[in-house]
């Protein structure tokens, strides 16, 4: 490198840099003043802020600054307040009857969006984000409730579940007829066709009805009433609908007789806090199943 | 008629220098005219409305503001006088940028930059500046004369430049603080500034405002013209031969001699120009330039030297407008001994007016029949349909209304598409199953969850087109909605 300032421009009179590129040389013009000023100043307020706010990592910890700012006190204090403005709004929903809180446009739409959020979390694993349900989990947007569709009992199973060992929990459940040994594998295929026909569904060549309505009479009346239409109380289904949650064709019935059937929906009781367990049953309910 | 000049032969910058220039301070001086007139008048518009607007009230009835043009963020409303937008309404606002865009268009192909002189803000808030300026400091001469001084600084030049900063952050002051009247009820919201009770945002607002004013204004005056502002640049672009332009007719000017060498010149019968080199145009000049160098970027058109030179002009006794607004057309035309011609009506003026005139009559005529009753439909994704335990398929659908008028409304509902349809809306307890009837409150937005069932007889058996109507069942104002029922 030659020695900068021994380089002048001929033009303009000033020095130039020394670089130069295919005969181009760069002229050295100072940068503004106030330019210069500022980029001063930056440095001056950034040791200011090194001195105010935490800015060193120390082996262990870091320098705490003057006024031992911290944002995660900042977003604690945030989560507080927020925790605040809801817990009025939450308090709200708790001391509202469930019926209440569906005829107030304010509520509900407080209910459903808390109540969304929380059945995202805690229910869709089984029923599905849409609450649409799949094999053996039911859809809860459907009219079809094995325990009730009113605000009342949907709430009630969401809070004690079914079969979930609760001491209110929802009881009752599907026999295993052929791993019992109760009933032979002939006599499931017929109970299997006649159940069919219940609900109008089509039925195997040759299947005797008469025999289907004995063993039906015999086994199934018990819970699932007559004709079959279901029984709330013990969360036996309606076999006369359009629903069904083990499926409706001959071999899936034929399983479901021989093995029985005992879904479990735990308890939430004492894992969500009451507000909170109202809000979802608002929020299940308004899915448009409910009665 | 006057010796014909090359523009060649005009005195030009020298552009041999280096390309950086320190930067020349400006001292403009008084100067008085019809332009000069022009421009004090444009300011006190400009200003006046600034600052006074926000205290126009209007009657909107109880409950809604009564302020005549009010921003209002938290409620996402604008209000302007008998106006009401909403935030779906945007597109209002962009039809308003689009308006004053191609306005800016017209006014360049009529008359250059006179946007620049007249009515920019940054124009009307440094020549209030330059008032102040000038009031304390005295005319340009003094002003710099004590600018140049090396006396230390006595008492009275310090109370001077105190007194002159203090009325600039004043008026900038009152600058940022009518801003944030544009976003809250102005009355109110002075009370609580001045109490020290106003939104903490309302004062950072002022703050940032206040700065801005002090330092556009005060410090980089014409800097903001001339190396800040994108529009001297898209202006030369779009500007054409026809446009005004403050022009030094040379044709006129040209030799520059004293007074009194022209008039024994003018005696002998000989060509003299009629400028005299006073620099009295030079002087006034906002931006530091010659004018009489030709057009010139710099220049934003204020006129304010044809009002000196006029002055000068009319003092030696000869015609006024050695500088006018004219353009190198004309100059030319009056070289050739032809006589000048002004075209304001031209293809681009015309086509300017032409969209100004269609997107804001558009935009008047949708806003004078703009329903105050609205309509989204959302369809349900997960799950798009329900069986339903009596075979019958159910889509649910999230419908949003809007009730823009003043008044609460009874909405009825009616859907078309699936046959013999029932409606239910979640919450509400209808009296007929397929007509929902729910009442929106004035001025506000209702969500609602709307399901739609298609007996087990009329299932359709893949996705059909569904239209919902909403009636106000009062006045019968109506609107509709599109959407989808699906068959799973
Ligand atoms: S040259 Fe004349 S019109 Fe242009 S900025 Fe200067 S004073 Fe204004
Ligand atoms: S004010 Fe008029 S006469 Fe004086 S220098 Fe400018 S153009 Fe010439």
């Amino acid at each position: 490198m030659t020695d900068h300032h021994s380089d002048i421009d001929s033009v303009s009179g000033k020095s130039t840099t020394g670089h130069e590129w295919d005969g181009i040389k760069e002229l050295n013009t100072p940068l503004p003043r106030w330019w210069v000023i500022s980029f001063y100043l930056t440095i001056i307020w950034s040791i200011g802020y090194w001195i105010v706010y935490p800015a060193w990592p120390l082996i262990q910890s870091n320098t705490t600054g003057m006024f031992g700012y911290s944002s995660r006190a900042d977003v604690a204090v945030e989560l507080a307040n927020l925790e605040k403005i809801r817990g009025d709004k939450m308090a709200a929903l708790g001391a509202a009857s469930l019926a209440d809180i569906e005829k107030d446009p304010a509520l509900l739409a407080l209910a459903r969006a808390k109540g969304k959020t929380v059945f995202g979390d805690n229910c869709a694993p089984c029923h599905g984000s849409g609450a649409a349900g799949a094999k053996g989990y039911p859809n809860l947007n459907d009219d079809d409730w094995l325990w009730g569709g009113t605000l009342d009992q949907i709430m009630q199973t969401i809070q004690f579940g079914a079969r979930s060992g609760h001491a209110k929990t929802h009881e009752g459940q599907m026999l295993a007829f052929g791993k019992d040994g109760v009933l032979k594998s002939d006599e499931i295929v017929t109970v299997a066709n006649y159940v069919r026909s219940l609900a109008g569904l089509s039925t195997r060549n040759g299947f005797d009805a008469a025999k289907g309505e004995k063993i039906f009479a015999e086994n199934c009346v018990a819970c699932h009433g007559d004709g079959g239409k279901g029984n709330q109380e013990m969360g036996a289904p309606n076999l006369t609908d359009k629903i069904w949650l083990y499926g409706s064709d001959e071999a899936a019935l034929i399983e479901t007789i021989s093995q029985g059937r005992a879904g479990v929906m735990p308890a939430w009781e004492g894992r969500l806090d009451p507000a909170t367990i109202k809000a979802m049953a608002v929020y299940v309910h308004s899915l448009g199943g409910g009665k | 008629m006057n010796k014909t000049v090359n523009p060649k032969d005009l005195t030009l910058d020298d552009d041999n220098g280096p390309l950086y220039a320190a930067h020349k301070k400006v001292y403009p001086q008084s100067v008085s005219g019809t332009f000069r007139r022009i421009k004090w008048s444009l300011m006190a518009i400009c200003l006046g409305v600034y600052y006074f607007l926000p205290f126009v009230r209007w009657n909107r009835g109880l409950g809604a503001p009564s302020q005549a043009v009010l921003i209002d963020l938290p409620n996402s409303r604008f209000y302007f006088f008998f106006i009401e937008l909403w935030p779906q309404e945007v597109y209002y606002f962009t039809g308003l940028l689009i308006v004053a865009a191609v306005a800016l268009f017209l006014m360049n192909s009529v008359g250059g930059r006179i946007w620049c002189g007249y009515l920019c803000p940054q124009t009307v808030w440094t020549d209030l500046f330059y008032a102040v300026e000038r009031l304390i400091e005295g005319d340009r001469r003094e002003r710099m004369k004590k600018d140049k001084s090396s006396d230390p600084l006595k008492l009275e030049r310090i109370s001077e430049i105190v007194l002159k900063h203090s009325i600039w952050l004043m008026i900038a002051w009152w600058t940022g603080g009518a801003w944030v009247l544009y976003f809250n009820d102005a009355p109110t919201l002075v009370k609580e500034l001045v109490t020290f009770q106003g939104p903490m945002i309302a004062y950072i607002w002022i703050g940032i405002l206040t700065a801005s004013t002090y330092l556009l204004a005060g410090y980089m005056r014409e800097q903001v013209c001339t190396y800040m502002c994108p529009w001297p640049r898209i202006q030369a672009a779009l500007t054409d031969e026809w446009a005004l332009n403050v022009t030094y007719r040379y044709d006129r000017g040209e030799k520059r001699t004293s007074v009194k060498k022209a008039a024994e010149l003018r005696a002998l019968g000989e060509q003299v120009g009629d400028c005299v080199d006073c620099y009295q145009c030079v002087a006034v000049c906002r931006t530091g330039i010659d004018i009489r160098n030709g057009p010139q970027m710099e220049c934003i058109q204020c006129g304010l030297c044809i009002d000196a030179c006029d002055n000068v002009m009319t003092k030696i006794g000869r015609p006024k407008r050695l500088i006018g607004y004219d353009n190198d057309i004309n100059i030319h035309r009056r070289q050739e001994g032809k006589a000048p011609i002004y075209r304001i009506v031209r293809a681009r003026t015309i086509v300017y007016s032409a969209i100004i005139a269609a997107i804001g009559g558009f935009m008047v005529y949708t806003l004078a029949t703009r329903s105050l009753l609205d309509v989204n439909v959302l369809h349900d994704r997960n799950p798009v349909a329900v069986k339903l335990s009596d075979g019958s398929i159910r889509n649910a659908y999230t419908v949003r209304l809007l009730n823009k008028s003043g008044y609460d409304r009874a909405i009825a509902i009616d859907v078309e598409g699936p046959a013999n349809p029932t409606m239910h809306v979640v919450g509400v307890d209808s009296v007929t199953p397929d007509r929902p009837i729910i009442v929106i409150p004035r001025d506000s937005t209702s969500e609602l969850r709307l399901l739609v069932t298609a007996p087990a007889e009329n299932n359709p058996e893949k996705s059909i087109p569904v239209r919902f109507h909403v009636m106000d069942i009062g006045l019968g104002v109506a609107a509709s909605a599109t959407d989808n029922f699906v068959a799973p």
